[in-house]
């Protein structure tokens, strides 16, 4: 119950919100969402999964009550955690309330509808990590796109209405056609499941109940639904290259908006690759290792290469991400302990980052109204803390040791290295740690020209002191980064051991 | 229950519509100046909300069940009440209900709003009775009993041109299917020696050399369901008619009558024309469903996404929905188990469309209220002076284009399943394709009201009236359309128990 209580309070936050004179909506909205922040603490605290939910592990929280039946399969309401999911949970219910605060400055008309609408996004997030039935998870998954095209369109900069439809119909279109890969998967499993219920699925998958469907034979079936899949969420990532809708996204949003589609948003496509692509079809998975360890180390240099490229600071973090989402792809597909699990902390990881990075960019907009590397210079002078707060991020995201960010891809690279089921696995662990140099040259290029130095500013702004609730939010994701780099442990020990069955599952393959 | 209570009293949902239009009608012609617009309204909302309350009392109760009897038949096997007929009703019954309130807002200043409430309920008992008709005759009776109020609804504004000239395309089009609806019973009657529908079914397995009068038949008949459900080759009075009338009557037309035409199309070619047997004397009806299914989606979404005009997109976008909604009969097979699955299906689809659709149209009678014109340019901005009601315009567009939040995605969802269960992928897919199309024009609408900005800063100055009951009535159906998601378990087992009577 605990977890219907968690997703429905924030739902009836959302609500209460949007009711809310906008005089104080965002007072309210930062109150509100510190509770599920808490109950996803408690929920950590009495923690109690063994194993990956979908593989027959034990799933804590588990809860499930039959919804509707639909070609002699159930659709139920089932929730559940294991130590791939809670960490995104913790990781979204800290975020959330941090992306208000950071949204107190900017965002100054329409004020309930914003909050609002974050917290129903919020809600929705919080039920694709928790949903265990594929029907259930579908429903959050294309929910969470109806408050996102809003808050780009609605409060976003002066292209933002190409943004966010650009937004929604690319990945509207690919959840389209992830949804007809797993459909033509569940219909060509036949009787052998009885519900949409993933791990009933999975094992389903695993036991060889595929069958012949539509003059497919059962390994082309689970092919094709691999390939469509992958292409689906490979623009939730994104992937390069379905990455165009990204950029604009970003730099059209609002900061608090770019933070949770950053931070969170992202990691819905690298979690349901790792739930659908490599933990159903992990044969599927392995055969295609090469191709998809080419593509992710694209991602990587292509998306650090393009962010070399760009003059405005929003958009070098924008490309930043999809060059360490690469990392993420590439630690899955491996299939080595160090890898899936050291893909999953990256997501944790790089959310945290990215969304300082996000935030104290806006803190830095809010200041000089201006985000081009040109139109400013000495910016420490000015803004002591909000710049000593970037800086400190921007080596979280090079990969400084003790840090979040060194952490996760250390496993990565470390589950990369010697992967025994990836031809060539050394080459494109080495050419994926080149992107790490590419990172480094443009973060430090970027902040030379804008930070350090003589002070200049091209537009005609005032610079005071940041106020605390911009400085505030900072100051406490840049102390998460650092206790989760200095002690993985809190949350590699759980991810580890979900994510154990999944290299098991591709180990008895190879 | 219905064992103490009288046989006819089955048909009391279709009593109290047509009492109450009586009624309406009796105090209009006798105190003429006591009627009221206000308790017009009220008495006519009452009258349907009774109706609806009685249908569901009814659905729980298990009226016309198999558990509890079976269909209760009348008037010499011409009336027979099932779960089919009682499913049908509730979405009449809802989406009259709905009208009427909102329609009381909309003619606020008219002369005689009277006549208004008195045809809609009127045309809704003649609902009621097709979603009843076990006999052709009756059939025919009815349609015309649907038909003859629409008319005169559509041509209601009698100063408006459109309204007029809509009315009167509307006429013509109707006169002339109608005519060939008759003259297709005609000669099935004159092959099969019968009108009722379980009488014509055992007469279709001995046609013998009659085959090919009654296959004309059937056909002219198919021509006839095509006309009322706005179904191609039949389609073209409904955008004129859809945008001339009132905004409530084409919310009532579209959803409700539609509905009334699809009740026809499933009773009579699953009971009167049995897919097996008509196979067997070489008429393929369900493959003829299907070239239409697919071409009146696909004509339906192409020309909406093309449209000015948000009416005019809504009546496109209807007749893309009554593509969707023929599946349950083109995607039927003989002899298949899936064929409950399917056709249950369609009907939820119907039952959850008479909430978004009526919705839309009757916020787009709001915005003819406000008087704020009617291309998408004119919606530009809308969302800043009613958010409540951009919202619940937001999630009836939403929940057409199928989206997953709501309610519009479980129906097709399920519709789709249901034809790919069936062995018609090929169906399904198009179906899919023409999702897709839909979400670009129904995401223009969200997006003038929500994200663009108004022409000139004063365009929104004459929205300074609130109409509390157009304002209540498309809430409540946003409320609905949204709660249908979570509340689709008890509505699919309905719609399946009623498809399954059939087969």
């Amino acid at each position: 119950m605990i977890l219907e209580a968690l997703i429905g309070f924030t739902f009836l936050a959302a609500l209460l919100v949007l009711l809310a004179p906008n005089a104080w909506a965002g007072r309210l909205a930062f109150a509100l969402s510190t509770v599920p922040f808490v109950g996803s603490l408690y929920l950590w605290s009495r923690f109690d999964a063994v194993g990956n939910a979908l593989t027959g592990g034990t799933i804590a929280f588990e809860s499930r009550y039959e919804w509707v039946e639909v070609g002699g399969r159930t659709v139920s309401w089932f929730v559940g955690l294991d130590g791939i999911s809670l960490p995104l949970v913790v990781l979204t219910t800290f975020l959330v309330p941090l992306a208000i605060l950071s949204a107190w400055t900017p965002v100054d008309t329409r004020q309930s509808q914003f909050y609002g609408l974050m917290l129903f996004m919020e809600a929705n997030l919080l039920g694709v990590f928790t949903a265990l039935d594929f029907f259930l998870w579908f429903v959050f998954w294309e929910a969470v796109l109806v408050p996102m095209y809003f808050l780009i369109g609605v409060w976003g900069g002066p292209r933002r209405k190409y943004a966010a439809i650009k937004f929604f119909v690319y990945t509207n279109a690919a959840s389209l056609l992830m949804f007809i890969g797993f459909m033509s998967l569940t219909f060509a499993l036949g009787d052998s499941i009885g519900s949409l219920a993933l791990p009933e699925i999975t094992q389903a998958i695993a036991d060889g109940g595929l069958e012949t469907w539509f003059g497919l034979s059962p390994g082309r079936i689970a092919m094709v639904a691999f390939l469509a899949t992958f292409a689906g969420f490979a623009v939730k990532v994104p992937i390069v290259p379905f990455h165009t809708w990204l950029p604009d996204a970003h730099v059209e949003a609002p900061t608090p908006v770019s933070v949770l589609l950053a931070g969170v948003l992202l990691k819905m496509g690298t979690y349901a690759l790792l739930r659908f692509n490599f933990t159903m079809l992990p044969e599927q998975a392995s055969a295609l290792a090469v191709p998809i360890a080419a593509i992710a180390v694209i991602s990587v240099i292509y998306g650090a290469m393009l962010a070399l490229a760009q003059k405005d600071l929003k958009r070098i973090v924008a490309y930043s991400s999809v060059s360490s989402m690469g990392y993420v792809i590439l630690g899955l597909v491996v299939f080595t302990e160090y890898g899936v699990g050291g893909a999953t902390f990256q997501m944790v990881a790089h959310g945290l980052i990215s969304g300082l990075m996000f935030m104290a960019v806006g803190v830095v907009y809010n200041a000089t109204h201006t985000r081009m590397v040109g139109d400013m210079a000495g910016m420490a002078d000015r803004m002591p803390v909000t710049v000593g707060i970037l800086v400190a991020g921007a080596f979280g995201y090079m990969g400084l040791p003790l840090m979040a960010g060194f952490a996760g891809e250390f496993f990565i690279f470390v589950g990369a290295f010697g992967a025994p089921s990836l031809p060539y696995a050394p080459v494109f662990t080495a050419l994926a740690m080149f992107g790490i140099v590419i990172v480094a040259g443009y973060l430090l290029s970027a902040m030379q020209k804008t930070l350090f130095g003589p002070f200049r500013l091209e537009t005609d702004y005032e610079i005071g002191r940041a106020p605390f609730h911009d400085v505030a939010p900072l100051a406490v994701l840049l102390a998460a980064i650092v206790v989760l780099g200095v002690a993985p442990d809190l949350f590699f020990e759980m991810i580890r051991d979900a994510a154990m069955p999944v290299v098991e599952g591709v180990s008895v393959d190879v | 229950m219905s064992n103490a209570l009288p046989a006819w009293s089955a048909l009391s949902p279709a009593l109290l519509l047509g009492l109450t239009g009586l009624a309406l009608l009796l105090v209009d012609t006798i105190r003429p100046n006591e009627r009221s617009n206000t308790s017009m309204a009220l008495v006519s909302a009452l009258g349907a909300l009774a109706s609806l309350s009685v249908t569901v009392w009814f659905v729980v109760a298990g009226t016309g069940h198999a558990d509890t009897g079976g269909a209760i038949t009348l008037l010499e096997g011409a009336v027979k009440v099932d779960t089919l007929a009682l499913f049908f009703t509730a979405i009449f019954a809802s989406v009259t209900a709905l009208v009427v309130v909102a329609a009381h807002d909309y003619f606020h200043d008219h002369a005689n709003p009277a006549a208004f409430y008195s045809l809609t309920l009127f045309a809704a008992t003649g609902m009621a009775l097709l979603a009843v008709a076990n006999s052709l005759a009756v059939v025919f009776v009815a349609l015309e009993m649907v038909s003859l109020p629409s008319y005169a609804l559509v041509a209601f504004l009698k100063k408006d041109r459109g309204s007029v000239e809509a009315g009167l395309k509307y006429f013509l089009v109707g006169a002339l299917s109608s005519a060939v609806f008759l003259f297709g019973i005609s000669l099935v009657y004159a092959a099969t020696g019968s009108l009722i529908f379980g009488e014509v079914a055992s007469g279709i397995e001995s046609l013998g050399s009659l085959a090919g009068v009654a296959g004309i038949g059937i056909v002219m008949i198919v021509g006839g369901v095509a006309f009322k459900t706005a179904s191609v080759p039949f389609h073209f009075w409904a955008p004129e008619a859809y945008e001339g009338a009132p905004a409530p009557v084409s919310a009532f037309l579209s959803s409700a009558s539609k509905a009334a035409g699809f009740v026809v199309a499933f009773r009579v070619f699953t009971e009167a024309f049995p897919l097996g047997a008509s196979l067997a004397a070489g008429i393929d009806w369900a493959l003829a469903f299907a070239v239409v299914a697919a071409v009146t989606m696909t004509l339906g979404n192409f020309a909406a996404a093309v449209q000015e005009e948000v009416k005019r997109m809504l009546a496109y976008s209807s007749i893309g929905h009554a593509g969707y909604a023929l599946i349950g009969l083109a995607a039927l097979s003989s002899g298949s188990a899936g064929n409950e699955a399917v056709m249950g299906a369609a009907m939820a689809h119907l039952l959850v469309y008479g909430f978004m659709n009526t919705g839309a149209f009757l916020f787009v009678a709001l915005a003819e209220r406000w008087g704020i014109g009617r291309t998408f340019e004119d919606y530009a901005g809308l969302a800043r002076r009613a958010p409540v009601a951009c919202t619940a315009m937001a999630v009836f567009m939403f929940s057409l284009a199928g989206l997953p939040p709501f309610a519009g995605f479980f129906s097709k969802y399920f519709l789709f399943m249901g034809a790919i269960e069936n062995g018609f992928l090929w169906l399904a897919g198009l179906g899919a394709v023409n999702s897709v199309i839909s979400l670009y024009y129904y995401s223009r609408v969200v997006r003038a009201m929500f994200l663009d900005d108004p022409a000139t800063p004063s365009a929104l100055d004459a929205i300074d009236v609130r109409p509390t009951a157009l304002y209540a009535a498309v809430v409540f159906a946003a409320v609905a359309t949204v709660l249908l998601l979570p509340g689709f378990g008890p509505v699919i087992e309905a719609a399946e128990a009623a498809a399954a009577a059939l087969f």
